[in-house]
């Protein structure tokens, strides 16, 4: 395959500063000494990091949002195992169906999802709670969750678990001991980035989150609506932080390309 | 064992029954809801609210501005999106992975975030961007981005940028580099090779592309609502207001519920040209 020419590479570089510049602001102004915005040169300082203790709702917030990913991912992995299961394995009418019907909270906006989630919880009595936001967290990532632990399970070799019934495991022991290490990779990549998807959350989660039960991109948001001060950079970078870390890590165990694919590029098609 | 697949798949199917169509129903009746100041909402079926939304020229105003900045970012983000795809799979091995990881990996780094980086960089007459274009001489006099459609786009383009270079880098998977090698050496230049060869190729990882990235922008909150203030509504702010400040809950419905009626005929309609058009790629 041929080489990028110099012109590629200096689009590339723009490119790639584009990606990054309003990333980078963010961290540079949290650095701030000053009491307003600006982009520190010479002086620097931890200021604005050591200010986010003195607000209790961003701390709380931060929790609740990672529970909440946490709680809400765990579940929909839980769901989606059987049902990867069932749609890699056999081939049953409604199917297809099935498949579009728990893929559909990519497809549908979450605007829309968050106006019908703040209509059904209000009216069945679980609006602001927990509760209502973990249900609706759950519908949200389950196509994240659903469509790695898919992937692993179509990929699964079946002859090793033909191997163990006719060494005599029972239907149990197979599915405990075989299968289910077998799509374990699968399983927590899409817990990982389920989780992910549910902690950045916003469009949906803003109509349905009280003052009591706001998440820490609600919380971020209502904060920048009033004004935008160097508080709100320092939280944003401290986000910004753990999800960088949280990427490498994935990136490095799964392989980042072939969670958001969806396939594996490396093994081919 | 016939109704394996079927137990299953029942956990799933009991949630997205209850807690997916239940809710989107109940939408659907809602938009057709009466409500008034001082009495709420009242469980009639009239067409007020859709004769509002699609009679008013407020909401036709709004909707344009909607699709118009739509419309803008796919086109920014397919010129210049598709490009680095290309580019980046033409890397060698450490790098490709590196920069992968760093234009795919914004899209995992929270939103709000993201949005502040660009409310930071357009601010006001100090901002970078206005700093950098006078400095270079483009410009004269800062440009105004924040509280402008101009500033949505850009940070619109930027947030979902890793769509479509994810779309397109996966069609590029599929590519057949032997094909190019063919056309250059039976005589084509760089640039023939681009045009008749790779692009015809990637056409339809670009369009699909194309589709997340209009339906996002279409219906994206936070950057609009945080770069186009309070003033400069869309229609998911719009609705947002509706919702938790007017609390006109039905006409608010009324508003999500088009938009999603309008996004999903825009990508029936483009997934059918795109399977008709190309049919011989998928086959």
């Amino acid at each position: 395959m041929s080489r990028n020419g110099p012109i590629a590479l200096a689009y590339h570089t723009l490119f790639v500063a584009f990606m990054l510049a309003p990333i980078l602001v963010v961290c540079w102004v949290a650095f701030t000494p000053e009491g307003f915005l600006s982009f520190p040169t010479d002086r620097w300082s931890l200021r604005w990091f050591e200010a986010i203790g003195r607000y209790p709702e961003f701390i709380s917030a931060f929790w609740r949002s990672l529970w909440l990913g946490a709680i809400s991912s765990a579940i929909a992995v839980a769901i989606s195992v059987p049902a990867a299961l069932a749609i890699a394995r056999y081939r049953f009418p409604g199917r297809e169906a099935m498949t579009a019907l728990f893929m559909s909270p990519l497809m549908i906006p979450h605007l829309v999802l968050g106006i019908a989630f703040l209509r059904f919880f209000t009216q069945i009595g679980l609006g602001g709670t927990f509760a209502g936001l973990v249900l609706s967290h759950i519908v949200v990532v389950l196509p994240f969750a659903l469509r790695l632990t898919l992937a692993s399970a179509v990929g699964l070799d079946r002859s090793i678990e033909h191997a163990a019934v006719s060494l005599g495991a029972s239907e149990g022991v197979v599915l405990r001991r075989i299968t289910l290490p077998l799509v374990l990779p699968g399983l927590v990549s899409g817990w990982a980035l389920a989780f992910i998807n549910s902690f950045d959350e916003l469009t949906m989660t803003v109509f349905i989150a009280a003052p009591g039960t706001e998440t820490l991109p609600v919380r971020m948001f209502l904060y920048i609506q009033d004004n935008i001060d160097p508080l709100v950079t320092s939280v944003s970078a401290c986000v910004i932080a753990v999800t960088v870390v949280a990427l490498v890590i994935l990136d490095r165990a799964f392989g980042l390309e072939r969670m958001l694919v969806g396939r594996s590029a490396s093994h081919g098609r | 064992m016939k109704a394996a697949p079927y137990l299953l798949c029942l956990p799933a199917l009991v949630l997205f029954a209850g807690v997916v169509i239940v809710p989107l129903g109940m939408t659907v009746l809602l938009s057709f809801h009466d409500w008034g100041q001082y009495k709420g909402i009242e469980p009639v079926f009239i067409l007020k609210n859709w004769q509002e939304v699609l009679g008013d020229s407020y909401f036709h105003e709004m909707f344009a501005r909607t699709f118009r900045i739509a419309f803008f970012v796919t086109l920014l983000a397919a010129v210049f999106g598709a490009p680095e795809a290309y580019i980046l799979n033409r890397m060698r091995s450490p790098w490709r992975g590196i920069f992968l990881l760093v234009i795919l990996g914004p899209l995992l780094i929270s939103v709000v975030a993201r949005t502040l980086g660009w409310a930071l960089l357009f601010g006001g007459n100090s901002g970078l961007v206005n700093k950098a274009l006078m400095g270079m001489g483009l410009i004269s006099a800062p440009l105004p981005f924040m509280f402008t459609e101009t500033g949505i786009v850009i940070a619109l383009a930027h947030v979902l940028m890793p769509y479509m270079v994810l779309a397109v880098w996966a069609s590029l998977q599929r590519l057949d580099p032997q094909i190019e090698n063919a056309a250059v050496a039976l005589g084509a230049g760089p640039f023939t090779v681009l045009r008749r060869i790779v692009l015809p190729q990637v056409m339809p990882g670009i369009l699909s592309g194309a589709v997340i990235v209009f339906a996002l922008a279409a219906s994206a909150f936070a950057t609009p609502a945080i770069i186009g203030g309070r003033r400069l509504k869309v229609a998911s702010t719009l609705a947002f207001d509706e919702f938790l400040n007017t609390l006109n809950w039905p006409l608010g419905a009324a508003v999500a519920m088009l938009l999603l009626a309008a996004l999903v005929a825009i990508i029936w309609g483009t997934n059918r040209l795109v399977e008709r058009r190309y049919a011989q790629v998928f086959a």
